[in-house]
């Protein structure tokens, strides 16, 4: 008799842990066909138009093995000139809840490949899209969005905040740009 | 008696194949116990001593195994061969387990000398006129630089080691992300390659050929497949291939070539790679503009071939899975026009 719960709890479990997404390795470029969002959805006063999410696009952020590449990226492709550790340099800080051209995966990702007004390069053709998902998750979990067990805890570069598992969900509250008066 | 004579022939027959494929391990290009450098003949006449040594110590405890297992079947009805200081068996226990131990240190100490001896001789370096190297290693790729006499004339190649026959090669040992380890069996023993830390490595070669190296610390998931070719080669060949590879890449000739060059300098290839001679600047990956004089594809992974180079462009997971160039995704005629452009990079 507890021979056979035993079994039944081992494939309880197998049942379980084959549902881990955490490190699902994708190395062919299986990035989502086509992303719609543009910074048109900003429209002078009043609230911005929701986003049409991209059911492919969520996983991303919800992979180890994506976000740890996104990492590597975003060192590769020097956003630390810009961005620094996520703290902004002469680019804007990618960890605060302030997004001028939105913070949902799909308008990160449009930032990147379409580049953005005052030096925010466009990338298209230059960073393969696969890795520009990588990096838009990698920026998401800077702000506390991705999954929590798909982040490391224990980063290898130096940083003064909190590891990124214990940084809370940041709000992803869009506003458009201030006008100075 | 044909079963007798079957067996003995069943018998030649495995202690041939046996021994045939003991020897194979013993030669090739990338056999320690073939030594074809300085380094590595050290190093194999410290194997050579050790093998003896403790071949000998082995025999001897197989031979007292087997003569106490022959002695104990008769052994149980006579008394015990020693209880006390008056018995029979006393002395010459005595004098062979003084034996046994005058045995033991002598072999350690013997051992000893010979690392010391062995150690001194790899870390005094003859340094005149060596060649100077610098190797950086990344995942999963080897960067060789080879110094000029002024900066112009720096020589920048991937996974490839070109050394002339009888010259010190003192190599300079990089890693840009985790530990990597070189190793050339026939050339010289292995040395870290540390982030953070340089290390240097005197390789000095003795016979000419062709050899392969590999990376012997774990270093990540293409960790198998990061080898390096080493061609020890005639002085007078060693320089023609190092002005050689001081030209620029070749300017693109037929039209398709010319389309593979537009698709390598306006796609994402130039963030990451090289060529001399034409924009792409870029430092992540490795330098393509001697590509097609190369032996092999991707640290050894393949060797070189248009087909296979076809391949690695179209999907570089299916030779490397998990390396870091990504799959761009190409129609099939301008597939064919990369790959012929990067072809013409001899």
């Amino acid at each position: 008799m507890y021979s056979r719960y035993l079994v039944s709890l081992l494939c309880l479990g197998c049942l379980v842990l084959s549902g881990c997404e955490r490190e699902t390795r994708a190395f062919h470029d299986e990035a989502p066909p086509s992303n719609d969002v543009s910074p048109t959805s900003f429209r002078a006063g009043g609230p911005p138009k929701p986003v049409a999410k991209n059911a492919q696009a969520d996983e991303y952020e919800r992979n180890a093995f994506h976000i740890s590449e996104g990492k590597r990226y975003y060192e590769w492709y020097n956003c630390y000139s810009c961005h620094a550790a996520g703290g902004g340099d002469i680019g804007p800080p990618l960890m605060d809840d302030k997004w001028r051209y939105g913070g949902e995966i799909e308008q990160i990702f449009s930032s990147i490949v379409e580049g953005r007004p005052n030096g925010m390069p466009s990338f298209a053709g230059r960073i393969p899209e696969q890795q520009v998902w990588e990096i838009a998750a990698y920026v998401r979990s800077m702000a506390g969005n991705a999954a929590k067990d798909a982040v490391p805890s224990r980063g290898d570069e130096m940083k003064n905040t909190k590891p990124l598992t214990q940084i809370p969900h940041t709000p992803v509250r869009s506003e458009p740009p201030k006008v100075q008066r | 008696m044909n079963m007798g004579a079957h067996r003995a022939t069943w018998q030649q027959a495995c202690g041939a194949f046996a021994s045939a494929l003991l020897v194979a391990g013993c030669s090739g290009k990338q056999a320690a116990l073939d030594p074809a450098g300085d380094q590595a003949s050290t190093i194999g006449s410290l194997w050579t001593l050790m093998l003896w040594v403790c071949g000998v110590m082995y025999l001897l405890v197989l031979i007292f195994l087997a003569h106490a297992l022959w002695k104990s079947r008769h052994a149980l009805s006579s008394e015990p061969t020693t209880h006390g200081a008056q018995s029979s068996g006393e002395r010459p226990l005595r004098m062979a387990l003084s034996a046994w131990f005058g045995l033991i240190v002598g072999g350690l100490i013997l051992l000893s000398l010979g690392s010391f001896f062995i150690d001194r001789s790899l870390a005094s370096a003859q340094l005149d006129n060596a060649l100077k190297i610098k190797i950086t290693a990344a995942q999963w790729w080897w960067k060789v630089e080879y110094e000029g006499e002024t900066p112009d004339k720096r020589v920048i190649t991937a996974n490839e080691l070109r050394l002339p026959v009888g010259r010190p090669a003192l190599l300079e040992l990089h890693s840009e992300d985790v530990i990597h380890s070189f190793w050339i069996p026939n050339l010289g023993g292995k040395q870290d390659l540390i982030p953070g830390r340089v290390n240097s490595l005197l390789l000095t070669p003795r016979r000419a050929g062709e050899y392969r190296g590999q990376c012997a610390e774990f270093c990540g998931l293409q960790h198998a497949k990061m080898a390096l070719d080493a061609s020890v080669v005639a002085e007078n060949e060693f320089e023609s291939w190092r002005q050689q590879q001081l030209a620029p890449a070749p300017a693109p000739s037929t039209p398709e070539q010319v389309r593979g060059h537009e698709i390598f300098m306006s796609g994402p290839c130039v963030s990451c790679h090289q060529i001399v001679g034409t924009p792409a600047a870029g430092q992540t990956g490795p330098d393509l503009t001697h590509l097609a004089s190369r032996r092999t594809i991707a640290a050894g992974a393949r060797p070189y071939s248009f087909d296979a180079l076809r391949d690695w462009l179209r999907d570089p997971h299916s030779i490397k899975p998990g390396n870091h160039m990504p799959q761009v995704q190409l129609s099939n005629s301008d597939l064919n026009a990369l790959t012929s452009y990067l072809d013409s990079l001899k």
